[in-house]
């Protein structure tokens, strides 16, 4: 497996022009001559489908819920970052730039990164034409806020619902596209996996989720842009519906899986009720400027928390993190929670919960701009809890939320196989070992919007306009390929369902491959999680509702790549034996219990390559250099 | 806690579709009304029978994926909100609850309480978008933008396309959803340009789709999650009369419909 990043040549600021400059172009008499399969319709996938579709290629476009509109990066609240300095507090796109690279406690490709910050400001421009309503001052200027790990404030944002305003913008601009004929649009739509003939990807197999039909589609370009595997570990903030099939087939079609152990555990969500529990609700960090986190200092207070005076609270992110406070990055400030926790400090049911508390913002600046800020948070809080955030302070825990790994990419954003891109969060490239708030959103719209649009040329240019056809071998053999495993799992007849497979295999990772790591655990994952695929295999009822509709058969399928996945990312994250952002080895820590990183060893990008037969995968390392900012040790105090 | 529940079970758009009683146990008040689904659909699995599909995703009531009639209102009985986000402990022990899917023409019955609500992508494709193709925009802070108009169009832009004003209508009217787009786009300057060719191609789209007009019930503003107001309504009527007006003596083809979604 080739490992070429294909960074430009020249000085960290001129390397994006540079490629602009020195890329093939297609004509756009010839555009349409190529078809392009984009796969998603989060931000990602639906700015991508929308901008390729207005340079005229033909694209077809994929999503597996009944509309575009529904996919997750909806449920993003918080914001977006972008390096505008609107508030003269000393931005720029290196700051940018630093905040995240730092951020990703240096394990990110510096140039991917430069170009993310300078790309940052279009995005805003283009944002604001589509109509996005963002926050505005009095003035009529657009407002910003701050996030963790930032000292300035550079987050645009449209209330509580910036993820939802933004998907909303592309997704427009995607179904003027599907009205102009350029984008056609499959929704209810699967897929299954990838067909690679010659060394290209070629195309997809897909699966209506309706009729349960297996189809297939070819194209020149395959565009990945399906999110990340978050919901490997069951419970997570991820809608219920992603998935890592789709990158999960790739990989085993090719594709190198890239840090796959970089997870991200958000510290502000609410914690589970019970074992129903279906999915965790994230509250957005933004609470974080205005809330402050503890806990009593007294183990096993059970006073009502207005009770304990201010002198017997630990606002342990103050007290550890004086700099940075409430504001310190998810890593940090998830850990610390789970410390804290562990201490037996954490109130709620089962002692998994700190306080996150508003009185004193309430107190300073009203309840009535608190409501303004934050208005539509804190009546879903109080929706799910049934306590009134305004007068208790709420309960919130660490839970799964964004997976910074996914498939390896070069600085076009193609993976290793050659026609294959992968955007957003579903690719590994810009976030390191950790990424900070608001720039999800950041990422998913330049890969769609500004990236791969100015990328894809060249790659489509050089191999001309060749469509495959859809009798070929590859497509026949990926769609029987298929619709084997479909029906093996149709002919299951065990006892125990989805969900209780799904339940225990989840709770596993979270034990040993979850905020904190240990060779201990880790290890005994790994034999751990082939007795539980095997118990899958062997013991799986699924409702007899056949090949049609049938949610339980999608669940079955995912579950059945996420044993898979889960021991890449143990074995992922057992080879990576250091400690750097969300990836903390118990092992490898400072004295007061900071990740303790080791460049010498780990600076570098890990890259998985599967291997047929069930042999085990091979590792391969991309180094990484740092030329613009040497490593430091990442310190929020 | 114990339920009765009388779901609307229907194999496919075609099948003739009945009620069926189920019981359910083992609730408690701090599920959803989603994850009491899931509980029934667990009990409905484990003994090989089929469980009852229904839509759902993001379960956190922003994507919009979820909504069902729950004796007879959409979404539930507690306002300003989805069904994934609506909690047992507002029901009672022992209740009986009647739940059905959406339930409009232009909404067929996919499968139980699933419906194809694809006609709302097609009003959107119709017209629902400011045309600026990926590079053209200017300097964000270019425009001004008044902090109240910013609002009114956040307010509007709110609708998670649900389509639980459709099903609450009597006319099983999309008003309430082309309104909030109209509204969203029109309170803003970037939406000027195309202010007036935007609200007829909506419009024309919602009727052709097989909606009903609006006739002022306000049920549509009352079974919103998002507490849209029909405020938008009465703009969608504005901008529709006032385009009209304009392109009164282009070849605009003839509308026959006279109420207020066509007024």
């Amino acid at each position: 497996m080739e490992l070429n990043a294909k960074i430009p040549e020249g000085p960290l600021p001129a390397k994006w022009d540079q490629r602009l400059r020195e890329g093939h172009l297609v004509g756009p008499s010839n555009r349409r001559k190529y078809t392009i399969l984009v796969v998603g319709s989060g931000l990602a996938g639906a700015s991508a489908a929308a901008s390729l579709g207005e340079l005229g290629y033909r694209v077809h476009c994929f999503c597996f819920q009944d509309s575009p509109r529904r996919a997750h990066s909806i449920a993003a609240q918080g914001g977006i970052n972008a390096a505008k300095n609107y508030r003269n507090d000393g931005d720029s796109i290196w700051r940018l730039f630093y905040d995240t690279l730092k951020g990703g406690d240096f394990r990110s490709r510096e140039a991917n990164v430069y170009r993310l910050a300078q790309v940052s400001n279009q995005i805003i421009d283009h944002c604001v034409a589509q109509g996005i309503p963002f926050a505005r001052e009095y003035g009529g200027t657009l407002a910003t806020r701050s996030f963790g790990g930032a000292l300035v404030s550079r987050t645009f944002y449209a209330r509580g619902q910036t993820g939802q305003q933004l998907l909303l913008g592309a997704y427009q601009a995607l179904e003027r596209q599907v009205q102009s004929g350029q984008v056609r649009m499959h929704a209810r739509t699967e897929m299954l996996d990838l067909v690679v003939a010659d060394g290209r990807a070629r195309g997809i197999v897909v699966r209506d989720l309706l009729t349960g039909a297996l189809g297939s589609f070819a194209g020149d370009a395959v565009i990945l842009a399906t999110g990340g595997y978050g919901n490997v570990y069951h419970l997570s903030t991820n809608a219920r519906g992603s998935n890592a099939t789709a990158i999960w087939r790739a990989h085993r079609r090719g594709a190198g899986f890239a840090n796959p152990c970089f997870t991200q555990i958000h510290p502000t969500c609410i914690p589970a009720s019970g074992p129903h529990q279906s999915k965790l609700t994230l509250m957005s960090e933004s609470l974080r400027n205005d809330g402050r986190v503890w806990v009593p200092k007294r183990k096993g207070d059970r006073r009502a928390p207005c009770d304990i005076p201010d002198d017997e609270r630990d606002y342990y992110l103050e007290r550890r993190y004086p700099t940075y406070g409430n504001l310190a990055p998810r890593d940090i400030a998830s850990r610390a929670a789970k410390e804290i926790c562990d201490e037996g400090m954490g109130v709620g049911p089962g002692g998994r919960g700190v306080y996150l508390d508003l009185d004193e913002a309430l107190r300073r600046i009203g309840k009535s701009a608190i409501r303004e800020r934050y208005g539509n948070l804190l009546e879903m809080y109080e929706r799910i809890t049934g306590e009134d955030p305004y007068r208790v302070p709420m309960r919130i825990y660490p839970a799964v939320h964004y997976t910074m790994g996914g498939l390896w990419v070069d600085y076009d954003l193609r993976s290793t196989l050659a026609g294959l891109y992968v955007l957003g969060e579903a690719n590994f490239s810009d976030h390191g070992a950790n990424r900070l708030g608001a720039s999800a959103l950041m990422q998913g719209l330049a890969d769609g919007y500004f990236i791969v649009p100015n990328t894809i040329a060249a790659g489509l240019a050089r191999a001309g306009p060749s469509p495959l056809d859809p009798e070929h071998p590859a497509f026949r053999d990926a769609e029987r390929g298929a619709r084997a495993k479909l029906d093996r799992l149709i002919a299951s007849r065990g006892t125990r369902t989805v969900e209780d497979h799904f339940r225990e295999l989840g709770a596993l990772l979270w034990e040993h491959c979850g905020m904190a790591r240990s060779e201990r655990g880790l290890s005994a994952a790994l034999e751990r999680i082939p007795v539980l695929r095997s118990e899958f295999e062997r013991d799986l009822r699924l409702p007899d509702t056949g090949a049609t509709l049938n949610e339980s058969l999608e669940r079955a399928g995912h579950l059945a790549d996420y044993y898979e996945l889960a021991e890449l990312m143990c074995r992922d994250a057992l080879e990576r034996d250091e400690s750097c952002g969300a990836h903390f080895r118990e092992e490898h820590q400072t004295p007061d219990g900071e990740a303790r990183r080791d460049d010498q060893h780990f600076a570098h990008v890990a890259v998985w390559e599967h291997q047929d037969g069930g042999r085990p995968p091979l590792l391969h390392k991309e180094p990484l250099s740092f030329e613009a900012v040497p490593p430091s040790t990442r310190t929020y105090k | 806690m114990n339920f009765v529940l009388q779901l609307w079970r229907q194999k496919n758009p075609r099948a003739e579709g009945a009620f069926s009683r189920y019981e359910v146990g083992g609730i408690t008040p701090d599920m959803s009304f989603l994850e009491m689904l899931d509980t029934l659909n667990e009990q409905l699995a484990s003994k090989g029978e089929a469980p009852v599909a229904f839509e759902s995703d993001c379960r956190e009531g922003i994507c919009g994926s979820c909504g069902v009639m729950i004796n007879g209102a959409a979404h539930g009985p507690i306002g300003g909100t989805t069904v994934c986000q609506l909690y047992m402990r507002h029901f009672s022990d022992g209740e009986e609850l009647v739940i059905e899917p959406w339930r409009a023409r232009a909404f067929p019955v996919l499968r139980d309480l699933i419906v194809d609500r694809s006609a709302f992508d097609r009003i959107i494709s119709a017209g629902g978008f400011i045309s600026v193709p990926t590079g053209a925009a200017p300097e964000a802070s270019s425009a001004l933008v008044p902090k109240q108009g910013a609002d009114a169009a956040m307010d509007s832009a709110a609708c998670i396309g649900c389509g639980a004003c459709v099903a609450a209508c009597p006319n099983a009217s999309a008003a309430l959803f082309v309104g909030a787009k109209l509204s969203h786009l029109g309170l803003l300057p970037q939406g000027q340009p195309e202010r007036a060719r935007r609200a007829l191609a909506m419009v024309a789209r919602m009727d052709d789709e097989g909606f009903g007009n609006c006739s002022w019930h306000g049920e549509c503003q009352a079974a919103c999650p998002k507490s849209i107001s029909i405020d938008t309504i009465a703009r969608t009527s504005r901008d529709w009369s006032r385009a009209k007006l304009a392109a009164g003596r282009r070849s605009t083809p003839d509308r026959t419909n006279d109420s207020v979604s066509e007024p």
